[in-house]
């Protein structure tokens, strides 16, 4: 088959592209569209951020729903009916460029093509764009200006929608039914429906399911893994429904981070927080909430917030369906409760009750656009000064995202007084034995995870417990 | 002298854009990775040791010629002339030979029709070691007296008389961690070969001619056959002052070979791991003093980690001594210093050049006397300040510009400083858990080369018979504005709009000899050589003028409006024409050498600066006492730059430097391992500030008074360094807070950077009693 996508008005036709062949490198080197820049080839820096629109309602409610990606870790495939959007389409003269110009926004001048992007992105209403300048921007490094003039510039940009209307209506051409794309002996599908991808994945068990790039980009730009075989997922509309619930919330694996934001906030103001610190907007606006919990990371991002709150998982595999506890589907470091060509196909999250007391904190080194030390979940219920129901998660601290079984049984029908939890944060160290790495050593790990029970009790005391609380000064 | 005095015309001082800013914000202004590449062009990636110290007994890289795509391999066997890319001493080799002196050192050279093809095919060297025992840390390396120089030592008086004369005495410690540039253009070179034999190198670097000389050595090249271009950087910071060497000789080696143009651009990790950062150290001090925490006498002890060659290292620990007063004045001192040589990867320039490290340990130091005496921070940093009589540094140069005390006068009031002060000590007693800590630092920094010889400039400046003017120096742009600058002071000496100004690449084939665009000193030396060369231009057209219009020369003057001589006017632009038409050159170069400096290296004595840039700071932080998070939340800052060629430049100048310098002290952390290999080698690990890192309020100006009281162009100062320095205001808040967190607790032994886990180490130190 042929990935086809929009630039600039222009239909781009790709015949068998390499699978893994990257945006950035197709737009600087045949497109020699130079003003997107490698700066890190690992989606950290930012520079190479460019838009991407995706055809979304139908009929007179269409829309092109624009986000901001890395292309530095994008695979051609991913582009298939897309528009585009780089540095080179918005010309000069746009309101976030005059800001920045005027602003001193600019000075070695490389991130600036990307920071421009995400400021674009975020005066459009692209995905994500309710967030703030600087959360818009944590994905985007610069290090020569200290960052105030770009804030200043994205500040005083007005919100202004795009008029979409002629690239809705060559999308709309751009909808064909793709195929499989072979390369050199590679191979690579873009199946549409769940169905279709339940039937591929038992015939290729082998192949590597990809969602959002965020991590096998890296296994190709900075490991040179050649990979025989992908799905793409991402596009895979019955695996990126949402549904909220009294019960709780219910996410499509295929769903990202960015569109799960506002839901996760809902259901826990803490679960949105840790949201908007996870990588960057551009992250954010690839990363899936399934893929992050396939990929069976030993920090996880989500998964210890998401097994203190009581999160199942459903995993399909041809027509079979199964669901278990989250916490029960990380066995060890790098393995997974999966069959063989079985998937992640759907997250439910139950809804804590109105007086549960939740506490998700990332401790890392910077606290945006960082991978944690320390990734902790603590929730519990107290009635009548007893606590009933205690279910603690660590990322950081073992092979895998874990819960804090002897932490959890001390907590368990003890009241909640501050003598209780400091009885119980003692335990921590029989629960966890954690190693030393670039993040943090063990024994910093061991301390934080304990003190994080004392930042809930104190918090619960009406304490101010976190310097994030005093951040706007 | 009285001719540099002239009026600014409207040109300078100004706060225009950067030259390149319309170009960058739409993504046209070209890097060396966007110039459009010959059609046979190779791309090449180096392969890398995976030891940090070992005897190389064998490279097989039989696996890397087969491999898909490859065209040729290079290692040290296949240079033609000398295996040196050093900046002088000789020390650092393109390809290691016989022993590998550091993990990720360059091992050979793949060339290939692609960047990735290159990049897979590094993978495939087989290198045969015999392991050696590595040094890796300052301490291995100094018990083994691995040095890349003798210690060096500089001060006066009876040191040690002195301390035991002092009313009061301690002794502390602080180490600090290095720090990578991480400059968002990586290192980048595009050799294309010329006709009989010539080279030319599109380099992303600081230092255009210290490349051409490498690579002509290299090479077996004369100098003027090999030809060094660099329009922009993608950001410097000093790591492409010596570090784009052997990314340019590796290119053109490989070109010269192939007869190819030859791409190589390191991927981050690769450059991450092959490059210089700043020198890590740890440092020791004495103190004795009196009642006020006025100083008596200091001795001080440096170590750093200079890796495995000298590079700049010299210079850059000498810098540290001289920072290691800061604004002090230390009667009697003592500062000696180690150099220490390490199997890792040789410690470089980074904006500052050794001055933050030195001036941190200045202000730990006063920090601990403060401590010890129960006294604001800010009342003893006042009394040691350099005045009337107590003036000579420990180098023996007399402080004639001492502006600090006004500096901090002056900021000290627009910060509220006090009633600041006050209110985190009443926040820190009523908050169990989240604590915070004020500081006031002020900076002075020495501005020169310290190596005499380097500081001198040169630009070339042509005039076409339309009256454009096309610019060129020595000085490099890495997005400090150094091109707006020195065109402002070209425009201005014809009295022309910028825009008439033609900014174009520094190149060794137009203005030859320079020195890096470094230590600050960039518009110092360029604009004033521009200045020179325009001038001489001027000068001409004056007597011609004169002899034209049939006026006196002093009747012709250069105005926005033209060029009026006597009761007559004319267009710049006729002007050049008649002066062509009449044989008048309109070309000029122009030489500038800082006066006045000079120092005696053997007694670390003499006048090593010019002059000295001034600012203060003032950085209120919070700190989490559970967890040991940490966030600026106020930052006020008062810096002289005399007065600015381009405030709007100075200001972006200041700012990405305290942010910079705030990522070297709390987040930015380089982790090796046991075995001297890099584990923080992307973006991902190392972790520089971003967008939310920087202080929700932060209030930045220029120091109104200021004024250069050397005659330095238009009376501007440096700016590229000292600022990063305005950061130890964090530092020394943090400190604060810590020390608050565990009252009565002792001092606290914060080392940098101020992680998270080291911030919750200091504090559980205090509360084990080990303050």
């Amino acid at each position: 088959m042929s990935v086809r996508f929009l630039l600039d008005g222009e239909v781009i036709t790709l015949d068998a592209p390499d699978p893994t062949g990257t945006l950035l490198e197709f737009l600087r080197g045949p497109l020699r569209r130079t003003g997107t820049k490698e700066g890190c080839a690992e989606g950290d820096c930012g520079a190479c951020t460019l838009l991407l629109g995706t055809l979304a309602g139908e009929g007179c409610s269409a829309r092109i729903a624009w986000r901001a990606v890395n292309s530095c870790i994008m695979f051609l495939p991913m582009l298939h009916g897309k528009a585009l959007l780089t540095i080179e389409s918005l010309g000069g003269a746009h309101p976030v460029q005059r800001e920045m110009l005027e602003r001193h926004g600019s000075q070695c001048g490389f991130c600036t093509p990307g920071i421009v992007m995400s400021l674009y992105a975020r005066s459009i209403g692209a995905l994500g764009a309710e967030q703030s300048v600087a959360d818009c921007l944590a994905g985007n490094l610069c290090r020569c200006t200290g960052y105030g003039p770009i804030l200043a510039a994205g500040a005083a940009v007005a919100a202004a929608p795009r008029d979409d209307a002629a690239i809705i209506a060559a999308l709309r051409k751009l909808r064909d039914a793709p195929g499989a794309i072979n390369y050199q002996g590679r191979r690579a599908f873009l199946p549409q429906t769940v169905e279709e991808l339940a039937a591929l994945y038992l015939a290729h068990p082998q192949a590597r399911l990809v969602a959002g790039a965020t991590d096998v980009g890296l296994w190709v730009t900075k490991q040179q893994r050649v990979l025989d075989e992908l799905i793409f997922i991402a596009d895979i509309e019955a695996l990126r429904f949402m549904e909220e619930t009294p019960d709780g919330l219910r996410l499509g694996a295929a769903l990202r981070y960015a569109e799960a934001q506002a839901a996760l906030a809902r259901l826990h103001p803490a679960l949105g927080e840790l949201v908007r610190r996870i990588g960057g907007a551009q992250v954010r606006n690839a990363g899936t909430i399934g893929g992050n919990i396939a990929n069976g990371s030993p920090i996880g991002d989500m998964p210890p917030s998401l097994i203190a709150l009581g999160a199942t998982l459903t995993l399909r595999r041809g027509a079979e369906r199964r669901t278990m506890a989250l916490e029960d589907f990380f066995l060890a470091y790098g393995k997974q409760d999966r069959q063989p060509g079985e998937f992640v196909e759907s997250l439910f999250i139950p809804r804590p009750e109105p007086d549960a007391l939740i506490l998700i904190a990332k401790l890392s080194k910077r606290f945006d656009s960082d991978i944690a030390a320390v990734c902790g979940a603590i929730h519990l219920r107290v009635e009548d000064g007893t606590i009933t129901q205690a279910r603690l998660a660590f990322g950081g601290m073992a092979g895998t995202p874990k819960r804090a079984a002897h932490v959890e049984a001390a907590l368990t029908g003890a009241p909640f007084t501050a003598a209780a939890l400091e009885a119980a944060a003692s335990l921590i160290g029989q629960d966890f034995a954690p190693l030393s790495d670039v993040r943090g050593t063990a024994a910093y790990r061991l301390t934080v995870a304990a003190n994080l029970l004392r930042r809930l009790w104190a918090q619960s005391q009406g304490e101010i417990a976190s310097v994030l609380e005093l951040a706007d000064g | 002298m009285a001719d540099r005095e002239i009026q600014t015309l409207g040109a300078v001082s100004r706060p225009l854009p950067h030259d390149s800013a319309a170009a960058q914000i739409s993504g046209t202004a070209l890097y060396a990775d966007d110039v459009p590449e010959a059609a046979n062009i190779l791309h090449g990636a180096f392969g890398l040791s995976t030891m940090a110290h070992a005897r190389l007994t064998g490279l097989d890289l039989s696996a890397v010629q087969s491999a898909p795509g490859v065209v040729a391999v290079f290692s040290a066997i296949n240079i033609p002339g000398k295996n040196d890319v050093s900046p002088f001493a000789g020390d650092d080799r393109l390809f290691a030979e016989d022993e590998v002196v550091y993990h990720g050192q360059a091992l050979f050279l793949v060339v290939a029709s692609s960047h990735q093809a290159a990049r897979r095919a590094a993978k495939l060297g087989k290198a045969a070691y015999e392991p050696l025992p590595p040094l890796l840390s300052i301490a291995e390396a100094l018990a083994a007296d691995s040095l890349i120089e003798p210690a060096q030592s500089m001060g006066r008086g009876d040191v040690a008389a002195a301390l035991a004369a002092s009313p009061h005495r301690l002794s502390g410690r602080l180490a600090m961690g290095g720090q990578d540039h991480f400059y968002l253009e990586g290192q980048i070179a595009v050799a294309t070969p010329q006709e009989q034999g010539g080279m030319h190198v599109l380099s992303s670097t600081q230092h255009p001619s210290e490349v051409q000389h490498i690579i002509a050595r290299v090479l077996g090249l004369a100098d003027a056959q090999v030809t060094v271009e660099v329009r922009r950087m993608g950001g410097g910071f000093g790591g492409k002052e010596t570090q784009a060497s052997l990314f340019a000789a590796g290119a053109a080696l490989a070109a010269a070979a192939a007869g190819r143009q030859v791409k190589i651009r390191a991927d981050r990790d690769d450059d991450m791991v092959l490059t210089g950062k700043r020198h890590e150290f740890e440092t020791g001090y004495e103190v004795g003093f009196d009642e006020e925490g006025r100083i008596e006498a200091v001795s001080m002890e440096l170590a750093s980690r200079c890796g495995c060659s000298a590079d700049l290292s010299q210079a850059i620990n000498d810098r540290a001594m001289f920072h290691a007063d800061n604004c002090y004045f230390y009667p009697a001192v003592k500062i000696l210093s180690h150099r220490a040589k390490t199997h890792t990867v040789s410690a470089t320039a980074f904006r500052g050049f050794g001055g933050p490290q030195g001036m941190i340990v200045a202000e730990r130091m006063l920090d601990h006397i403060a401590h010890a005496l129960g006294k604001d921070p800010l009342s003893v940093r006042l009394a040691n300040l350099y005045g009337p009589g107590r003036d000579l540094t420990p180098y023996a140069m007399q402080v004639a510009d001492n502006v600090a005390p006004q500096i901090i006068a002056d900021l000290v009031a627009s910060s509220d400083y006090t009633a600041r002060r006050a209110a985190v000590a009443d926040w820190n007693a009523r908050h169990r858990i989240i604590k915070k800590g004020i500081a006031l630092t002020p900076v002075k920094f020495g501005i020169s080369f310290t190596t005499t010889h380097l500081n001198q400039g040169g630009a070339l400046v042509n005039i076409y018979t339309d009256g454009s003017i096309l610019l060129n120096h020595g000085g490099t742009e890495m997005g400090q504005g150094l091109m707006i600058k020195v065109a402002q002071v070209v425009a201005d000496v014809f009295a022309v709009p910028v825009a008439q100004v033609r900014i174009s690449s520094t190149r060794t084939d137009k203005v030859p000899n320079t020195s890096a665009t470094a230590a600050s000193s960039g518009s110092d030396l360029n604009g004033m050589a521009a200045f020179n060369a325009a001038a001489a231009i001027r000068a001409r057209l004056v007597e011609f003028a004169a002899g034209h219009f049939g006026v006196e020369e002093e009747a012709v003057r250069f105005t926005p409006d033209g060029v009026v001589a006597g009761a007559q006017i004319v267009s710049f632009a006729r002007l050049c024409q008649l002066a062509y038409l009449a044989r008048v050159s309109l070309s000029a170069t122009g030489f500038y050498a800082t006066p006045a400096i000079h120092y005696d290296r053997a007694s670390h004595t003499g006048r090593p600066f010019y002059y000295f840039a001034y600012g203060a700071a003032v950085a209120e932080v919070a700190l989490d006492t559970l967890t040991g998070e940490h966030k600026v939340l106020a930052v006020d800052i008062l810096h002289d730059v005399g007065k600015s060629l381009n405030p709007a430049i100075d200001l972006g100048q200041i700012e990405g430097g305290f942010i910079q310098g705030m990522g070297w002290l709390t987040t930015e952390e380089l982790v090796f391992d046991a075995d001297g290999r890099l584990l923080t080698h992307a973006p991902s690990t190392y972790k520089i500030p971003t967008a939310s890192d920087r202080p929700a309020r932060m209030k930045i100006e220029l120091w109104a008074p200021g004024e250069n009281a050397e005659p330095t162009i238009h009376r501007s100062k440096a700016v590229g360094e000292p600022p990063f320095m305005l950061a130890n205001a964090v530092f020394c808040a943090l400190t604060q807070a810590v020390a608050a967190s565990v009252p009565s607790g002792g001092f606290p032994a914060l080392d940098a950077p101020a992680t998270p886990e080291r911030i919750l180490a200091a504090i559980a130190a205090l509360r084990a009693g080990h303050g």
